[in-house]
């Protein structure tokens, strides 16, 4: 098969910060490529570069079907057949399937008159292409992500791509819609466009992919065979680190019960949720995006008080009917959704660290010793390994990884006994993950009891004691976790 | 295949019609001048220059953006097409062009602020508000025009039928504006490539540069369009009221917002039908019609619109959350 793309040399600076340094890469037409990297490794950059959003810098070479090009326009680009969906999809939610998928059609001339018959038609034949269920009337906004997802793949497919590159394609997709999209991938295959993945967890792309290139800090490490490539390889070509991960379970048979929740029920979101929690223990719940996991850590902090049903901590029944009530009963918990929940971003990295403890370092008067204050901040910044030049600095500044290890500063600041973790590493690169792994363990073994909720099957094997599989509001089994596999474990989600 | 009278039943459109037929039999029933042809006839004279305005305002709101300052723009347009038309003898196509290209360009100032120097919609049309209006009231001296071209003032209305008392009745430049502004705006949005741009750069702004659509485009025409339809419409209500007065217009945008915020166009831009917005506009004319017929005071016809619109936006936000919790549900 010939060449579809070429890049030679290419390089790209950002106020003289290197992003990309002489880059090469080819795309054989209907291959599937995976482009991986940890965040900040310039994949992104590269995808600007190929879809024209960007130029690079002078000097690098790029050639499509055999022409050169110094660089791509957007127009170029698009009219050159290549198709990016990006993470966010760029999908039109106020508008139809049809509408979406066959908004080509609106750019051809600005002053022409709608032709509705042509887009339903467009519309319909795309999708039968592909074979998937999509209605064309249905209004974007009232699909789910996966269903959403299918519509940029059919928008692509309607402007007549032939290669579609896809950012981050399998981050917010269960098991079954990854299944899914891997057969509509083939499906591309089959008809001759090329498909390149991008991702930092490409272990469910790997298995149809032929070829993967790694980038890191800007270099190309290389372009392998998919076939000689593991998912732990990988990680360790992007990180440069080998990460050796064995599942680790203490006895804790003689370790008193630190929380014990009893038949907690909530209508329309989870029922008969009964379980014990040790000191020391890492309990590890897992399940699907609306499984109920998040409606029941957000019951045990008090958000989302339960219908029926007790939580005892140490033995004593607390009730938890608000946030205030469940830190003073010693929960601490720390969100999902960091940027829109756990941190106040424009504001510095000490005051968020303090924020929840304000009130406990207030003098008689409610003002706050500044000396105190600043050991306080300055404690938890080594102890936690946070890496910031200045305490003054707003969050914003931090790396994902960092701005997380804050989040939990915030919370351990406030002397919990329960810490509740919500998807913790979710948008942090390999490196910052095994810091906060590390800052698990070490919480654990200090004694504090610890649930962490993921959908990442490798994460609660190798880093909790315990699993709970959470499935439509129940929970579904219970595992040791040095006694099951990952693909034993994986099963157990999808069953 | 689907029940298209089900799927209409679900929109925002259905439940305001139902509100408004409710309304209108209530007013025919308690009143005994709102189902008179008469009365139809000055509602839709009276309101040609909210409702023009709001299908022009409706444009900006579904790419996304707002504005303020289209009141002090057909202030500026009125006031010198008709000082122009005072001057000098010209006719209803010079005077036309004066007023809608005045309106034209304040609104594409208004664009190029809000999408070249990417200031905040709301921010740039308060200012230009002020601008517009702070000047025009400077160079006025706030003075009136009270004396207007006979042609302008006698040939805008056309007898259609004179009943038996000698009442006559007719068809007027205000309705025929109201229809224009509708039919040309409704076309716009609906049948143009155009049209289909300005709907994909309120849902989502990011993406609709991404596929190409040249963003800063639609900003022009959406506010450039608003403008012109400001200035057509000025033409109209001074025809109506018979004189221009440089502070007779500003303070009624709020009124007209609210007709097209009524009338289901959100505010976040990407949404909004013209058919609601007319029944948006007709819903608040009702309510400031009947209850002025009901007797009831002014300053209570206000305060009542003003819960109306709490009403309705409150209903909307709920119907918003109730979808999206139920489609949440779906996806787990």
């Amino acid at each position: 098969m010939p060449n579809f793309l070429e890049l030679a040399g290419i390089s790209k600076h950002f106020g003289g910060i290197p992003a990309l340094s002489k880059v090469d890469l080819a795309i054989v037409a209907g291959e599937v490529h995976c482009l991986a990297g940890e965040n900040g490794s310039g994949k992104s950059t590269l995808i600007k570069i190929i879809s024209g959003v960007q130029p690079p810098d002078p000097g690098g070479r790029i050639v499509i079907d055999g022409k050169l090009y110094p660089h791509l326009t957007p127009a170029e680009s698009t009219r050159l057949g290549i198709q990016v969906i990006y993470q966010d999809l760029s999908l039109f939610p106020e508008l139809t399937v049809a509408e979406n998928i066959a908004f080509a059609q609106h750019l051809r001339r600005s002053v022409g008159i709608v032709d509705w018959k042509q887009i339903a038609t467009t519309a319909s034949t795309t999708i039968d292409r592909i074979g998937v269920a999509l209605d064309p009337r249905d209004k974007v906004a009232d699909l789910s992500i996966a269903q959403r997802q299918l519509v940029a793949i059919c928008r692509a497919l309607a402007a007549d791509a032939r290669l579609v590159i896809m950012d981050e394609p399998t981050a917010s997709l269960t098991r079954n819609e990854v299944d899914a999209l891997l057969a509509i991938t083939r499906e591309l295959k089959r008809r001759g466009i090329a498909v390149v993945f991008v991702s930092h967890r490409l272990d469910e792309v790997l298995e149809i992919a032929e070829r993967v290139t790694v980038l890191r800090d800007g270099v190309k490490l290389g372009t392998y065979d998919a076939k000689d490539m593991t998912g732990r390889r990988l990680g360790s070509l992007m990180t440069g680190h080998e990460y050796d991960y064995t599942p680790y379970v203490p006895d804790l048979s003689q370790a008193p019960v630190m929380m014990s929740v009893r038949g907690l029920c909530r209508p329309g979101e989870y029922q008969d949720i009964t379980f014990d929690l040790a000191v020391g223990e890492v309990l590890g719940i897992i399940g699907r995006l609306g499984s109920g996991r998040t409606e029941l850590a957000l019951t045990l902090f008090g958000m989302r008080p339960s219908a029926t049903g007790t939580v005892m901590i140490e033995g004593k029944t607390v009730v938890l009917d608000s946030n205030r009530a469940a830190i003073v009963a010693g929960i601490a918990y720390v969100s999902e959704d960091r940027l829109s929940l756990g941190l106040v971003l424009e504001q510095p990295i000490a005051d968020n660290i303090v924020l929840t403890t304000l009130h406990r370092m207030a003098n008689k008067l409610g003002l706050v010793s500044g000396e105190e204050r600043r050991q306080t901040v300055a404690g938890w910044i080594a102890q936690l390994g946070i890496k910031a030049s200045n305490p003054q600095n707003s969050v914003r500044t931090l790396s994902g990884g960092n701005q997380q290890r804050v989040v939990i500063a915030k919370w351990l600041a406030t002397k919990p006994r329960v810490l509740i973790l919500d998807s913790p590493t979710v948008g942090v690169d390999i490196n910052a993950k095994d810091g906060i792994y590390a800052i698990i363990r070490e919480l654990a073994a200090q004694g504090m009891a610890v649930i962490l909720i993921s959908d990442e099957v490798p994460e609660v094997i190798y880093h909790t004691h315990r699993i709970m599989v959470m499935d439509r509001g129940r929970i579904r089994a219970e595992f040791k976790a040095d006694s099951i596999s990952a693909e034993a474990l994986q099963d157990a989600i999808d069953a | 295949m689907r029940d298209l009278l089900k799927d209409f039943s679900r929109t925002h459109e259905a439940k305001l019609m139902v509100v408004t037929i409710v309304l209108g039999l209530f007013l025919t029933l308690t009143t005994r001048s709102f189902a008179t042809l008469q009365n139809l006839i000055d509602l839709l004279t009276s309101y040609g220059f909210s409702g023009m305005l709001a299908a022009g305002l409706l444009v900006v709101l579904i790419s996304g953006g707002i504005d303020i300052s289209f009141t002090a723009t057909a202030s500026v347009a009125q006031y010198v097409a008709l000082t122009v038309a005072n001057t000098y003898s010209v006719g209803w196509i010079a005077v036309t062009a004066i007023a809608t290209g005045i309106g034209l360009a304040l609104g594409l100032i208004n664009a190029v602020l809000i999408g070249a120097l990417r200031l905040s919609s709301i921010i740039v049309t308060i200012a230009m508000l002020n601008v517009s209006f702070g000047l025009l009231m400077f160079i006025t001296r706030g003075n009136q025009i009270y004396a207007l071209p006979d042609w302008f003032v006698n040939e805008a209305n056309w007898v259609v039928y004179t009943d038996a008392a000698q009442t006559e009745y007719t068809i007027n430049l205000q309705m025929i504006g109201l229809v224009a502004a509708f039919s040309v705006t409704a076309f716009l949005l609906n049948r143009t490539n155009i049209g289909r741009q300005i709907f994909a750069v309120g849902s989502n702004r990011d993406a609709a540069q991404r596929v190409g659509i040249k963003v800063f485009r639609i900003d022009l025409l959406a506010y450039g369009y608003l403008g012109l339809v400001a200035g057509a419409a000025s033409l109209v209500q001074a025809q109506n009221a018979q004189s221009v007065s440089p502070n007779a217009l500003v303070g009624r945008e709020l009124d007209v917002l609210a007709a097209v915020v009524l009338g289901g166009a959100s505010l976040a831009g990407g949404e909004g039908t013209v058919f609601g917005t007319i029944l948006g506009v007709i819903l608040l004319a009702m309510l400031q019609n009947g209850l002025l017929l009901l007797g009831v005071s002014s300053y209570w016809s206000q305060c009542f619109t003003g819960m109306v619109i709490l009403l309705a936006v409150g209903a909307l936000a709920l119907e918003k959350r109730r979808q999206a919790s139920t489609s949440g549900r779906v996806a787990s």
